[in-house]
């Protein structure tokens, strides 16, 4: 809440201090933290000679909170998750991109043209993808990884050296494909095992931090972490003897997409960032900077070599099927928060 | 605020009689744009239907009361049982503030005691001292916190070396070093209201009472105690609200793996619950059981003060 309250605060600040700038004209951004480079944004500002003002957030549900809480009409894109495009599409905060109004969306790759979250790509553009599995450091377990029960039935030197992403997205999903049952199940004798099977796996986790999920796996405080595939990336080139695992019950994985969002200030300039983005220089360089893939075709020989050919982008062939997060009914979704506040009680 | 804005001072009353009421308006306006408008939109949310995802409805309803007290079971359908989970939650956030605020006066009181009982021109030098480690963020201080505590750490060094431990202390991600973050973050709020009345108090009352034979337990008990308790008890305030709605140093420190009230009422708006009237009426709870202990409190020690004299 505070963040929010601050960061509408200083966009509102920055707003109104932009006036007197120089600039041609202005580009509102809101994103997640830590994830484009800010060369690729001066290059924007200097191509256009528009002056950029980004405000960041971190969680997908903070970001819809901020702008449901009044910060509409403050910002021009935003870049949430796949679901979280669909919710905002729902609840009526995306602005539609009419045909022709891209010049460059022949580029985005065939496999992300047309995704169920956002059909016919009416809304939004691909901007990076991955997927969220785990972190096994290996100096201290040795055995087979590739399996959900590391981070629900963990062995015994697992046990009390996980950390679990604070997000309940990504953990329920989880704890689903270790059942073996659907995201959003209404089946009562599922949802009760599930219930039971995370109270009892929560007995073999030392903590739930997101902020943090490169830097404990990096330090050893833990021996297991939840983690996105980039970001795992990173803790095993700082140096931590740690290898992501491709369970075969299957993998979470996500695309952030940049959307038009309604009553945008700077419509026109959004939809110029919106093409830029799909030049495939410029996601590379937001690739590189991340470490995650992107959506745009021929993007691939702009990113560093070494991005390819990491193993957190490339699942073995014994890796089960990479579900994206579901978007649940009203009802549905009370039984899963209540699951995840008695987890967390 | 008010005294300041009045002026101040029986004998300056009549003066400003006239012009009272407007030199008192900034501070009502102070007051009812920053406390009480936000307090009273908290109040009417949380009376408020939640809508899915976020934002409310405005129709009449106690549903988000009804979820704190009531455990209607994992699918909503049962009647209604005595619900735990937020009341175990809030008792688990109130008594780890009230250790906090426990450790900060053991520690605390004693400092500002040495401070106060420096000479005059070192005293400030003392002060600066102490404030120095604050002018870094929480959020900073908090993660080197970690740094300090963790398995492998320069604590956890320092006891293996001296042989105190044969092994590293699990000290990360526990109640200890949730204990630990707290305390460091609020101490200064315990030591300068503390040091502010103790260097009032005049030291000639506790020689009068050495006169008497009053032993320094007897003297520190009967004479100064009473005489500084208005800043310990500032002192006191000031550390165990803060540490009440504090959610930094549980997330990060203790692992995060229960919710304080902080952190549950933070997840109702940017969680994944999107709860606003259950967040809003949480706050009000809370809000509310702030204000009866300090009642009861001050209640309390009205009728001691009273009896003493």
């Amino acid at each position: 809440m505070k963040n929010i309250l601050a960061s509408t605060i200083a966009a509102a600040a920055l707003m109104a201090a932009g006036s007197a700038a120089q600039a041609e004209g202005k580009l509102a951004v809101y994103h997640w933290f830590e994830y484009i480079p800010q060369e690729l944004l001066d290059k924007f500002a200097a191509e256009n000679d528009v002056e950029i003002i980004m405000d960041t957030y971190d969680s997908n549900e903070a970001l819809l909170a901020s702008l449901k809480a009044g910060a509409m009409g403050t910002y021009d894109v935003a870049v949430p998750g796949d679901y979280m495009v669909k919710i905002m599409a729902d609840e009526g905060l995306l602005d539609t991109i009419a045909e022709g109004e891209l010049a460059n969306t022949g580029n985005i790759a065939p496999e992300w043209a047309d995704p169920a979250f956002d059909p016919g790509r009416q809304h939004s553009i691909p901007y990076q993808w991955g997927s969220t599995s785990f972190m096994v450091n290996r100096d201290i377990y040795q055995g087979d990884i590739d399996t959900t029960d590391i981070l629900f039935n963990p062995p015994a030197e697992l046990s009390g050296k996980i950390n679990m992403l604070d997000s309940q997205g990504e953990v329920l999903a989880m704890a689903s494909l270790h059942l073996g049952i659907p995201q959003c199940s209404t089946d009562r004798d599922q949802l009760k095992a599930l219930n039971d099977m995370l109270q009892e796996a929560k007995g073999h986790w030392a903590s739930f931090n997101s902020d943090t999920a490169k830097e404990v796996l990096v330090s050893g405080d833990v021996a297991v972490g939840q983690i996105y595939d980039g970001f795992g990336a990173k803790a095993r080139a700082e140096g931590a003897n740690v290898e992501y695992a491709f369970p075969t019950q299957g993998y979470v994985v996500w695309m952030d997409n940049v959307v038009l969002l309604n009553d945008a200030p700077n419509r026109e300039n959004a939809l110029k960032f919106m093409d830029f983005l799909l030049e495939p220089e410029n996601i590379a360089a937001v690739s590189n900077y991340a470490r995650y893939g992107a959506g745009v075709t021929g993007a691939g020989e702009y990113m560093d070599p070494e991005l390819a050919s990491q193993p957190e982008s490339n699942p073995p062939g014994t890796a089960g099927e990479g579900v994206f997060i579901e978007v649940c009914d009203q009802q549905t979704q009370e039984v899963y928060d209540r699951i995840w506040t008695a987890l967390k009680k | 605020m008010a005294g300041g804005a009045a002026g101040g001072g029986s004998t300056q009353g009549d003066t400003y009689k006239e012009v009272r009421t407007w030199l008192l308006l900034p501070t009502w306006a102070t007051l009812s744009i920053l406390v009480l408008v936000p307090v009273l939109l908290m109040l009417v949310y949380s009376f408020l239907t939640k809508e899915f995802r976020g934002g409310v409805i405005w129709e009449f309803s106690f549903a988000a009361y009804d979820q704190f007290f009531c455990d209607r079971g994992l699918f909503g359908d049962e009647p209604c049982s005595i619900e735990w989970t937020y009341i175990t939650i809030f008792w688990r956030s109130i008594w780890q503030a009230g250790l906090a605020t426990i450790l900060s006066l053991f520690i605390g009181f004693p400092t500002a005691y040495f401070i106060a009982t420096r000479p005059a021109h070192v005293r400030p030098l003392w002060v600066f001292l102490i404030t120095i480690p604050y002018w870094v963020n929480l959020l900073i201080r908090t993660v080197s916190m970690r740094f300090m505590l963790r398995e492998e750490g320069p604590l956890n060094n320092v006891l293996v070396w001296s042989g105190l431990t044969d092994a590293p202390l699990q000290m990360i991600n526990t109640n200890f070093a949730v204990q630990i973050g707290l305390f460091y973050s609020y101490l200064p709020f315990m030591v300068l209201p503390v040091y502010a009345a103790v260097e009032r108090y005049n030291f000639s009352l506790s020689e009068a009472a050495a006169d008497l034979y009053a032993s320094k337990w007897t003297t520190l008990r009967r004479i100064v105690l009473p005489a500084v308790k208005p800043g310990v008890i500032a002192g006191c305030i000031l550390v165990f609200v803060p540490s009440l709605g504090a959610f930094l140093a549980p997330d990060l420190l203790g692992g995060a793996k229960n919710f304080m009230i902080g952190s549950l009422i933070e997840e109702q708006f940017k969680g994944n619950a999107g709860n606003w009237p259950f967040g809003a009426a949480a706050s009000m709870i809370l809000l509310s059981v702030v204000l009866i202990i300090l009642t009861i409190y001050a209640r309390q020690q009205a009728r001691a003060g009273g009896k003493e004299r």
